[in-house]
């Protein structure tokens, strides 16, 4: 690790300035500590935001489930206001990790193997950010890339309750990240499902599969239906054609589930 | 269990209170006055040339102490091995210098280039940057068919070819083994992968070294299983120091599997630069560089063949195999995949003729050294995959084929080289049949079809040498070590006894078994015996822990020492008793006259040894502490059958293990507790080797598998609970205690018995695969099953 500075303020107007003036957010330090560790990352100032009231806590704001961003993992699996979405947060890591990880975190660093992308795409949630509200359709922008600029960091994510909803992840036997995730949301926004883990562009919608569903909310809805094996990531885990067939048996799964 | 705590009772492990209280004293614990810290500049290339390397800049920086490379080493000894084989035309094997720190070229990623020492580690991590190293990276060769191929890129270049050695085993048999397979009814034939393995011990290394300017004595504390055999390597082929002036010591350590086995550069290092510098130096593996610097596991490519008469008797195996022994040869690699391996290929079979052919490859790589089971995993593995596929082929009960071919006398001389004692393969085969209700599997079957699985049931034996083993048979082989064990017995004056042992213990439990034999010899609690190891000041020279050869080997020269102290106290007791030395008897702690109710305790004898009053001191000395070594004569050949039932999801691929069956001959059992879990650590590691273990290279060398993001190591809800029994034990003939060894057993026994159960699951789904190659994750076997 190199040295860095820490701040760590209870404000949020203290957070801002300190990232508006360059620092780098810090939340539950699951993936960035690790990688200051491996000194694969040099910031001069960290901001912890696990310090402000403002950003911990669930609240429901009419049929919207609002977390803050830096609420950890376990108090949203403990919550069960949305169980797909509990129940995935209940999930992610050990006990170590959902007790220090956050949601702001996953979706700020947008692993395309972290499961909270999934949720976030396939509930069409909105992402607050310190500077506006984005749709999560605009959010997720690639590989660990999101629209976030500089100095825009993450306050809450607003989940709209879907009427049926279900993530099944299917683990990489060592990570247990998800190989392939799929988060299937039947609600006011209609029928989505969002993949993650399987694809080289990051977390993405099945859009056929959520056209197929919309009419027939059933897994033999999706008999025959397959995603393209060009664009899935390929490894020691798991070939593309692998992953690409995953995604099929995992989203009838996630609507079996629902 | 046994009133006394015994033998046979399941004590608990009496050094678990430390353990799991956080008072277990490992080496990364200490920290010496003065200390400094070193980090290691490793390669990042898995083979290149070494133009300069600049440590100008490095060198001015806050906090360094001293920077080392291969400048330093010049002079220096090169890392040895420990085992020389001859090859088919009795030529050595091909030795490559293996120097302490890069001398010219860099052979492996993670190769250590410069150590840098400094006040921090951070300083030292910073300073290791600012190194301008200029390398010129060559083309690398990893796949070992490759590596052997005319014109491959040679990983040593005074080297004739990346080729070690060709061993044939036995070469005198090779033409009446080509003579079997002609004449043979059915011949079977399977080519698979060994997997490699990175051993993953929960520790990860460290050393520490220190060097009293006061008087000349350098001091090394490590994460070793021997720290004898570290003392003699390091001190007398690296180094150059005198044993009475090198002191290693092994504290706590945090598990070996074999890796912690060998003689590493770091310590090397850390000893040399504590001389150099005059202040303690310490370095700890990061998890990252245990990845690339533990020495790794496994690795073979191999072709077996079977050949079977018309009634279906094994008449000969042929086997070729090609191992992997990395850029340099660790401290026991060539003897792995040939003393280690081809002599355990007849299994639990009466097969007459056997031919093993072992090409051991150099490739830039980590070096491969043993890992649990070493060699006779592979050797197992083997085997019984190829003779569940020729029992498919044949149309056979496996278990019927295997049993058909069981040896059934004993003292049994394979083909191969060994005899076995004891052994009843038919009992451990009967016990194993009950635990697993087989007659209830075709029910089981059916209902995991219901829920849309396939499920299976693989079966296999094993066989394994333990307790390696007779000096002067490894000497013929080309150890270059005896491997005899010692141990110093010390009785106190009031009876308590402190026995010196030089088998280390690392999670084995020796501190709470080797109690047991020792008040089952004398009758007494076995709270009164502590056990020291692990510090050549204070133990005698031992060969240290592997091979499951501490209780065998270790047991019994502890048994032997015992003898004589009993031996030297019945002498005093037959003075305090006035009587005859043959009249006199030992039982529950209490010497008494053959014949009479007189009697003398335990402590009563031990005082009068201290305080000879009343005493023969004519006849013999006071005190009482004996020593003993112990060669043992012979190997120990634990066997067993173990059995696996999964499901395979067709969807997914995935295998999950609904039970598991391990029947076990380990001889005499002295803590019926501790060798259980010796079992369950072992099917653990076994069925991570089966399932989900791997490191994976790629073309250019580089470590794809470098962390557990990658390299899956088995969790708890990988594994199922476990059905052992080790009921069937047909004692050692060979050894005072009659114990065979357990350490090994599980990680031997149980990645066959995945993998046909896995194939079992789906042949019977309707899919024609006969192997897929380990771990068989459920992308591998989705893409056997898609053919693809
Ligand atoms: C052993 C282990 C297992 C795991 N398993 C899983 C799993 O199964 N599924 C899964 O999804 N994840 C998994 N994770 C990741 C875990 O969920 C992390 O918590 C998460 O990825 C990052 O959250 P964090 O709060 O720790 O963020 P940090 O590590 O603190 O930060 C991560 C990145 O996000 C940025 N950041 C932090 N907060 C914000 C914010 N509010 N706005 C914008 N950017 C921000 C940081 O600057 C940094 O770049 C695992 C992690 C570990 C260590």
């Amino acid at each position: 690790m190199y040295a860095f500075e820490l701040e760590r303020p209870t404000s949020l107007a203290d957070a801002e300035k300190a990232i508006a003036g360059g620092g780098q957010p810090l939340s539950g330090g699951q993936t960035l500590i690790p990688t200051l560790k491996q000194r694969l990352a040099m910031p001069e100032t960290l901001v912890s935001l696990t310090a402000i009231d403002e950003l911990k806590g669930i609240s429901k704001e009419g049929d919207m489930l609002v977390i803050g961003g830096a609420t950890c993992h376990a108090d949203v699996a403990a919550d069960g206001s949305y169980p797909a979405l509990s129940a995935l947060a209940g999930k992610i890591g050990d006990p170590h990790v959902r007790n220090r990880g956050t949601i702001g975190g996953s979706l700020g660093n947008n692993d395309p193997s972290a499961c909270y992308p999934s949720a976030a795409l396939a509930s069409g949630a909105t992402i607050v950010t310190n500077k506006r509200e984005l749709a999560a359709d605009d959010y997720f922008t690639g590989l660990f890339e999101t629209a976030l600029d500089e100095g825009e960091f993450i306050k809450a994510v607003k989940f709209p309750i879907p009427e049926k909803a279900a993530y099944i992840k299917f683990e990489q036997p060592a990570s247990r990240f998800a190989l392939v995730g799929v988060f299937v949301a039947k609600g006011a926004n209609g029928v989505r499902v969002a993949v993650t883990g399987a694809s080289e562009g990051g977390v993405f919608r099945w859009t056929e599969a959520e056209q197929a569903l919309s009419s027939n909310f059933s897994a033999s809805a999706l008999d025959g239906l397959t995603v393209s094996a060009d664009n899935m990531i390929g490894d020691i885990h798991g070939s593309k054609a692998y992953r690409a067939h995953l995604v099929g048996v995992v989203t009838k799964r996630a609507v079996n589930a629902c | 269990m046994p009133a006394d705590g015994g033998i046979g009772a399941p004590n608990k492990r009496r050094e678990d209170v430390r353990f799991l209280t956080g008072k277990g004293r490992y080496t990364d614990d200490l920290n010496r006055h003065g200390q400094t810290h070193m980090y290691i500049l490793r390669s990042q290339v898995a083979h290149g040339r070494i133009n300069g390397i600049d440590t100008a800049e490095a060198e001015a920086m806050e906090g360094v102490v001293a920077i080392l490379t291969g400048k330093d080493f010049e002079g220096v000894g090169s890392i040895p091995c420990g085992w020389q084989v001859t090859d088919r035309h009795g030529q050595p094997m091909q030795e490559p210098a293996h120097p302490v720190l890069a001398q010219g070229k860099v052979r492996h990623v993670g190769d250590p280039i410069a150590a840098v020492i400094a006040e921090t580690l951070e300083q030292a991590r910073d300073a290791a940057e600012a190194i301008v190293v200029d390398i010129e990276e060559l083309p690398a060769v990893i796949d070992m068919k490759e590596a052997v191929k005319e014109g491959a890129p040679k990983v040593h270049d005074d080297l004739t070819s990346n080729l070690c050695y060709d061993w044939g085993f036995v070469e005198e048999n090779k033409g009446a083994v080509d003579e079997a397979f002609e004449k043979a009814a059915h011949v079977t034939t399977l080519e698979l992968v060994n997997n490699r393995l990175v051993a993953n011990p929960m520790e990860p290394r460290v050393a520490i070294g220190e060097y009293d300017e006061a008087d000349g004595m350098s001091t090394l504390y490590t994460t070793s299983q021997n720290p004898h055999v570290i003392r003699l390597l390091m001190g007398a082929f690296v180094l150059g120091i005198p044993e009475h002036k090198l002191r290693v010591v092994a504290p706590d350590v945090g598990g070996g599997f074999g890796t912690k086995i060998f003689h590493y550069a770091e310590e090397a290092l850390a000893t040399f630069a504590a001389k150099k510098i005059k202040r303690p130096v310490k370095w700890t593996s990061s998890r990252s560089e245990a990845f690339m610097s533990d020495a790794h596991g496994r690795d073979h490519v191999t072709k077996i063949e079977l050949a079977l008469d018309a009634d279906n008797n094994f008449t000969a195996i042929r086997t070729d195999t090609y191992a992997n022994m990395g850029a340099y040869l660790s401290t026991f690699a060539p003897s792995v995949p040939t003393w280690l391996h081809g002599t355990l290929m007849a299994g639990n079979y009466k097969t007459p003729l056997i031919y093993v052919n072992v090409k051991a490859v150099f490739t830039n790589t980590v070096p491969v050294d043993a890992y649990r089971g070493a060699g006779r995993p592979e050797a197992t593995f083997q085997l019984e995959r190829l003779i569940d596929k020729a029992a498919r082929e044949l149309g056979v009960d496996p278990i019927a084929l295997r049993r058909q071919n069981f040896i059934t006398q004993f003292p049994y001389a394979t083909p191969v080289a060994v005899e076995y004692d004891t052994g009843d393969y038919n009992a451990t085969m009967d016990t194993l049949e009950t635990m697993i209700d087989r007659a209830g599997f075709e029910a089981r079957a059916a209902e995991s079809k219901k829920n849309g699985k396939l499920r299976g049931l693989g079966v296999n034996c094993y066989i394994e040498a333990c307790g390696i083993a007779p000096s002067n048979l490894v000497g013929q082989l080309g150890a270059r070590a005896g491997l005899y064990e010692s141990a110093t017995v010390r009785v106190n004056a009031t009876g308590g006894l402190v026995v010196m042992t030089g088998s280390h213990s690392h999670g084995q439990g020796h501190e709470t078994s080797f109690p047991q034999v020792i008040a089952e010899m004398i009758g007494i609690d076995p709270n009164m015996v502590e056990i020291v190891h692990g510090d050549t000041a204070n133990t005698p020279m031992g060969m240290g822990t592997y091979g499951s050869r501490s209780l065998a080997v270790g047991g019994s020269a502890m048994v032997r020492a015992t003898e004589k102290i009993i031996n030297k106290a019945k002498k005093i007791a037959a003075h305090l008793l006035e009587a005859a030395d043959s009249d006199i008897e030992l039982k529950d702690g209490k010497f008494s006259v053959a014949g009479t109710d007189k009697s003398v305790a335990w402590g009563d004898v031990t005082l009068a040894a201290y305080v000879p009053h009343n005493y023969p001191l004519e006849d013999i000395e006071p005190g009482l502490e004996e020593t003993a070594f112990y060669d043992p004569s012979n190997f120990t050949y634990p066997s067993g059958a173990y059995a696996c039932e999964v499901e395979v999801d067709p969807e997914t691929g995935k295998v999950t293990i609904e039970s598991f069956a391990a029947a076990d001959d380990f001889g005499n059992i002295v803590n019926p507790m501790i060798v259980e879990g010796q079992v369950h650590g072992g099917i653990a590691q076994g069925v991570g080797q089966a399932l989900l273990e791997g490191a994976v290279y790629d073309a250019d060398g580089q470590l794809l598998t470098g962390s557990y993001m990658d390299y899956a190591m088995p969790r708890a809800d990988d594994l199922p609970f476990y059905a052992v029994d080790h009921s069937n034990g047909t004692p050692c003939t060979h050894n005072p205690l009659g114990v065979k060894g357990c350490g090994e057993a599980g990680a031997i026994g149980s990645p066959p018995a995945v993998v046909n159960a896995v194939i079992d699951a789906l042949q019977r789904g309707g899919h024609d695969i006969t192997h897929i190659n380990m771990p068989l994750t459920p992308g591998r076997v989705w893409a056997a099953m898609n053919g693809q």
